[in-house]
């Protein structure tokens, strides 16, 4: 015999350990490599259809052929989810939850098969795909089959969209696919779901499985093929709801497709979330942390830590060690079940990563791989580039690879800049043994999750979503749920008809002249470009004037508004309720004054401006209250910590405010969005804006923080146009037009802000069901999950 | 393990294994550093993060499963720590350290002439004289647990004579318990000090300190407590005295291996590492391996420098190399005991 083990005896060298794939090979066998759409409860043959393949990015290796979809079977599926959504979702919770939980088991059941058809299909190690994968998605659907039953005492004045369509990307085929459909059909949807052309697979197992649980036809519907199935799914009209984990540019084309459409939307985008180390973190658990958090997957995770940062007094030595570790990982046959890394998607990711890394060493980075790869497949090893700064491409872009960068900080202060010197806003890690320091950090990062002492986490409990460009909505947990569900009352609310500015026919008033300005940083101010426009009555009565504001006004604004935002944002809640209820106590002083602006202005009776003054303070006294209640959970993942869900206010929201009960609409409006902490630049009624500029002396008196409101008047949809473009505005609300919605959403693409609108529907503004709820709240603000494992 | 049937042939290779005459500079020690040690960090929810992933990242399998145990088992110390040993009970367990494999495995292993032996044999003092009468002839070294094994409470003097007497009488290797009080109360001095007055004693032996990491209530504590034993000269550390409520787990070993890396990277001072009580499987050294390779790398994984405190270890290992050849799974009784 050789002297193999005597050799290895010596050498002591790690030796293959390939995973089987025989029964992956029958699956597939089985389906004579033909992937096909699954409609109603079958999986449909496409007469003439176009084909991809199916490869092993690993070896090259063939699974089969995947078939394009056309418009017909995106119809037919859509058909299919529609024709099954009422009874579906008027299933007892019970029953619903029963299917989810079939699913999950049927997921445990064929655990193997499913772990090793991801693998074979994406290319990632057997390992993560055995042990988090295919784990994790059966999880989703376990916690999901709970909120089925739950929701229906949680949740009472909420019901499903519809139908969802589902668009999902290659990095986690099955987990993404159960974090779309749990919550989806728990919730009372169906779905039209599309995984990518790459990786689809195990969204075929899924079908079967679905069948197996007896899911009643037409809950669960899969279209296969490319971004042009995508294309259709978010551009068909029959589609209610559309959730997207992809890139930022699609989720950016999906935004424009859906714009004006009604279609609820969360996007899961990009991100180049920072790893954080401090000086008195465990350095050598920090750089497993690291390890887990860019070469996981390959580092093709949407919240890989891409970009290390490390304090300067530790920063040789930090370094060092991340590039011994880095000396010991394995890449290789992702089969494999001693491989850390295994192969990149496909040839395309392997080129683009390539030539990213190569224009990083061009402008000058120092390039660190030490892991060897094998020569065929689509490998990239684990690569460190050092000597990087924040300008380099390497340092702004997404890489979805295994690529990581690293820079060094002075100080705490330094470092959150650094971090959040970003368009996204993903997810964070944050390594110290202080726990004020890592408290301190988290609120302070601009991400939706942070990871203290750890990285990569996830878990059905806790939502997970971005920030910024990284996008918006949560999956998992509680707040994932109201991605899948809206409030019934909306379908109350009807179309409107849009006010127009009633024809003149005094020219003068009856009071002494007063010059409405604008409000910006605390301070009443000329409207840049020095215009007026008249405020007529209905029966055409000049009223006075208001300032014509251009987009300077709101570019003011808006750096007044970002100026306030953090320090109103660490106001604490009871102060801000303080300042709140103050307003409401001017306001009440002046109560008088306000009715006889408001009939004025829109000749309203006398008893309705009676009513719209004393519905303002009521509000006002609402949300005061709201400001120390609106709390967050605290999740309780299976780990021993805590994942802490805080609602965080979005930062800077731009508001504009509908013509109908001019002034009650814009306190309303303004209320929850100041209460929850954010900084308004507020677009008051066009036609009606003197209530809300009289207001100014109320902000002046009532210890309201510069910057905090401004309020800019003029015409809504210039102005509109100009706030909904602005980079640096969080979130818009939007109260006008279907027309003005539609722009609101096309063209706030640039920075992903989240936006409100209401398509050109009314609400009863003295109506509380309407005007006054945690919706509100939950628009003003989003959900930042805090993990925080603990132990010692 | 795969049903594998191996051939034997004629080997070549030389008479006794590189691992045996690995020769390692001893640690002399360092003066105490109080601000490495007061530095020291550790997170134990990442450390159990790591050590619960490492062992599903690293499988070993076939032929490299059979050649890690055996390496695995040249790492035992064969250890018999009770009450009622006896020199008769020793001296089957002196037998088993020389012949720790059946003959006809280790030819089918390819491994006949490479003299296969346990680590170390380790007793009392009081049956030093037998074991070292047993193992004449071998180049196995006895280890003496000593200092008041298990508790280290007994007077300071009595502790020092009694590593004396145990070196006199032949022992190699020292294995002593520390005073936990020092540990828990961060009297980092009087630990060093006594690590010290240990090393001293033993001369030429070795020393291998038990931290009894099941009492020092945190994963801080062992950290602090492994630099200060290595500060104070220690050839090895070591996790437990198998007589306390928790023994080795991989958290503990995770914690000790990094402050060894530590200390060698600052010092240039390679330190032994033995993990002791409970790890009676094959697949549970597989797993202690793989983190000393991943972690320390390869000199950490010969007996110079790792070692295992175990009884029942070998037994499974046996029965594991006897599966790799035949393909059928093995029984206890087809294996000479101990």
């Amino acid at each position: 015999m050789s002297n193999k083990v005597a050799e290895i005896f010596e050498t002591m060298e790690y030796g293959p350990a390939p995973e089987s794939d025989d029964h992956a090979k029958a699956w597939i066998e089985n389906r004579k490599g033909l992937y096909t759409p699954f409609i109603n409860g079958k999986f449909i043959t496409v007469d003439k259809a176009q084909h991809f393949t199916a490869e092993n990015p690993a070896n090259g290796e063939k699974l089969g052929k995947l078939v394009q979809s056309t418009q017909k079977e995106v119809d037919d599926a859509v058909k299919a989810a529609r024709t099954a959504q009422k009874s579906w979702a008027a299933l007892p919770g019970f029953e619903r939850g029963k299917y989810l939980y079939a699913i999950a088991r049927l997921i445990q059941k064929h655990a193997r098969l499913f772990a090793v058809l991801e693998t074979l299909d994406n290319g990632k190690p057997i390992r993560e795909s055995r042990d988090v994968d295919i784990p994790e998605a059966a999880r989703f659907f376990y916690h999901h089959a709970g909120w089925a039953q739950t929701i229906e005492e949680e949740m009472p004045d909420y019901e499903p969209y519809g139908v969802a369509g589902q668009i999902i990307p290659w990095n986690f085929p099955l987990l993404m696919l159960s974090w779309k459909v749990a919550p989806a059909i728990a919730t009372g949807n169906t779905v039209v779901l599309k995984p990518a052309e790459q990786t689809n697979l195990t969204a075929q197992l899924f079908a079967e499985i679905c069948t197996e649980a007896g899911l009643p036809k037409g809950v669960f519907n899969l279209v296969t093929g490319d971004g042009k199935v995508g294309a259709m799914i978010t551009a068909h009209k029959d589609i209610d709801k559309i959730a997207f984990t992809g890139s930022t540019d699609i989720g950016r084309l999906i935004r424009e497709t859906t714009a004006g459409s009604g279609k609820g939307l969360t996007l899961e985008l990009g991100g180049k979330s920072p790893f954080i180390v401090f000086d008195d973190a465990d350095l050598d658990s920090a750089v497993e942390g690291l390890v887990d958090a860019i070469w996981f997957n390959q580092g093709e995770v949407c919240c890989a830590g891409s970009r290390l940062l490390v304090q300067e007094s530790i920063y040789d030595k930090f370094i060092k060690k991340v590039k011994k570790r880095m000396d010991a990982l394995r890449v290789g046959n992702p089969m494999d079940k001693c491989i850390d890394i295994g192969a990149l998607i496909d040839k395309t990711q392997q080129t683009r990563i390539k030539s990213l890394v190569d224009k990083a060493v061009t402008d000058g980075a120092e390039l660190y791989q030490s892991a060897e790869c094998p020569d065929t497949g689509c490998f990239y090893p684990p690569t460190l580039l050092t000597d990087v700064t924040p300008s380099d491409t390497i340092v702004q872009e997404e890489v979805f690879g295994p690529v990581l960068v690293a820079m060094s900080f002075k100080n705490q202060k330094e470092a959150i800049e650094l971090a959040n010197n970003t368009r996204y806003g993903l997810a964070a890690a944050v390594w110290t043994e202080n726990i004020n320091m890592a408290m301190e950090m988290a609120p302070k990062i601009k991400a939706g999750v942070v990871w203290v002492n750890s990285a990569e986490l996830f878990d059905a409990t806790v939502g997970f979503g971005g920030y910024r460009e990284s996008g918006f909505g949560r999956e998992g947990g509680f707040e994932g749920l109201f991605s899948y569900m809206k409030p019934k009352i909306e379908k109350s609310f009807e179309q409107c008809k849009p006010q127009k500015r009633p024809a003149q026919k005094t020219t003068h008033t009856d009071f002494i002249d007063r010059t409405a300005k604008m409000y910006i940083g605390g301070k009443q101010k000329r409207p840049d470009g020095n215009y007026a426009m008249p405020v007529i009555s209905p029966s055409g009565c000049l009223i006075g004037e208001a300032g014509e504001g251009n987009r300077k006004d709101i570019r003011d604004a808006v750096e007044a508004a970002s100026k306030a935002a953090d320090s109103w944002r660490d106001t604490n809640t009871h102060n801000r309720a303080q300042i709140m209820y103050y307003m409401a106590e001017n306001l009440s002083y002046r109560t008088k004054e306000f009715e006889n602006r408001i009939c004025a202005m829109t000749e309203c009776s006398a008893a309705a401006a009676t009513k719209e003054v004393s519905f303002a303070i009521q509000r006002l006294f609402s949300y005061a209250a709201w400001c120390d209640k609106f709390e967050g959970h605290v999740h309780n993942p299976p780990l021993r910590g805590v994942a802490l869900a805080m609602n965080e206010p979005l930062g800077t929201i731009g508001i504009v405010c509908p013509d109908t009960q001019p002034f009650l609409s814009f306190i309303s409006l303004m209320a929850p969005v100041m209460a929850m902490g954010n900084a308004a630049v507020i677009v008051p009624s066009s036609l009606y804006p003197l209530a809300a500029t009289d207001f100014y002396q109320i902000l002046e008196t009532s210890d309201v923080p510069g910057g905090v409101i401004n309020i800019v008047t003029g015409e809504r949809n210039d102005l509109t146009k100009t706030l909904t473009e602005h980079d640096n505005l969080d979130g818009l609300w939007y109260f006008g037009t279907a027309e003005g919605s539609t722009l609101v959403e096309k063209t706030s693409t640039g920075n992903l802000k989240q936006t409100w609108c209401n398509y050109g529907k009314d609400r009863d503004w003295t109506k509380a069901a309407h005007v006054q709820s945690r919706d509100f709240l939950r628009r003003a603000t989003q959900v930042k999950n805090i993990w925080v494992p603990y132990g010692e | 393990m795969q049903d594998i049937k191996l051939q034997t042939a004629a080997n070549d290779g030389p008479g006794q294994s590189e691992c045996f005459t690995h020769d390692v500079k001893r640690n002399p020690g360092i003066p105490l550093d109080k601000s490495w040690v007061n530095g020291a960090r550790v997170n134990l929810s990442a450390v159990e993060q790591r050590t619960k992933t490492l062992t599903t990242r690293r499988s070993v399998k076939k032929d490299w499963q059979a050649a890690w145990l055996l390496k695995a088992l040249t790492c035992i110390d064969l250890t018999t720590l009770s009450g009622d040993d006896t020199p008769g009970r020793v001296k089957r367990l002196c037998a088993k350290a020389i012949q720790p494999v059946r003959r006809d495995t280790l030819e089918e292993l390819g491994m006949g002439d490479k003299n296969i032996h346990t680590g170390a044999v380790c007793v009392y003092h009081q049956m030093v004289p037998t074991a070292i009468e047993a193992l004449e002839g071998t180049n196995i070294p006895v280890a003496a647990v000593s200092t008041g094994f298990p508790h280290g409470l007994s007077p300071q003097a009595v502790k020092l004579s009694e590593i004396k007497a145990s070196v006199k009488a032949g022992a190699k290797e020292i294995d002593i318990v520390i005073t936990r009080q020092h540990v828990l109360n961060q009297n980092w001095r009087a630990l060093y000090n006594e690590i010290k007055s240990y090393r001293e004693a033993c001369g030429e032996a070795h020393l291998k300190t038990i931290l009894a990491t099941g009492e020092l209530a945190t994963m801080r504590n062992v950290a602090k407590a492994s630099l200060v034993c290595m500060m104070g000269g220690a050839d090895f550390i070591k996790t437990s005295t198998g007589k306390e409520g928790v023994n080795a787990t991989l958290p503990v070993t995770m914690v000790m291996v990094r402050m060894i890396r530590d200390y060698y990277e600052k010092t240039g001072y390679k330190v032994g590492y033995k993990p002791a009580g409970g790890i009676s499987k094959a697949k549970d050294a597989l797993a202690y391996q793989a983190l000393m390779k991943d972690e320390l790398g390869h000199d950490w994984l010969q007996p110079a420098l790792f070692r295992f405190g175990a009884s029942s270890l070998l037994g499974d290992i046996e029965r594991q190399l006897e599966h790799f050849i035949t393909g059928r799974y093995s029984a206890a009784n087809r294996h000479p005991m101990s």
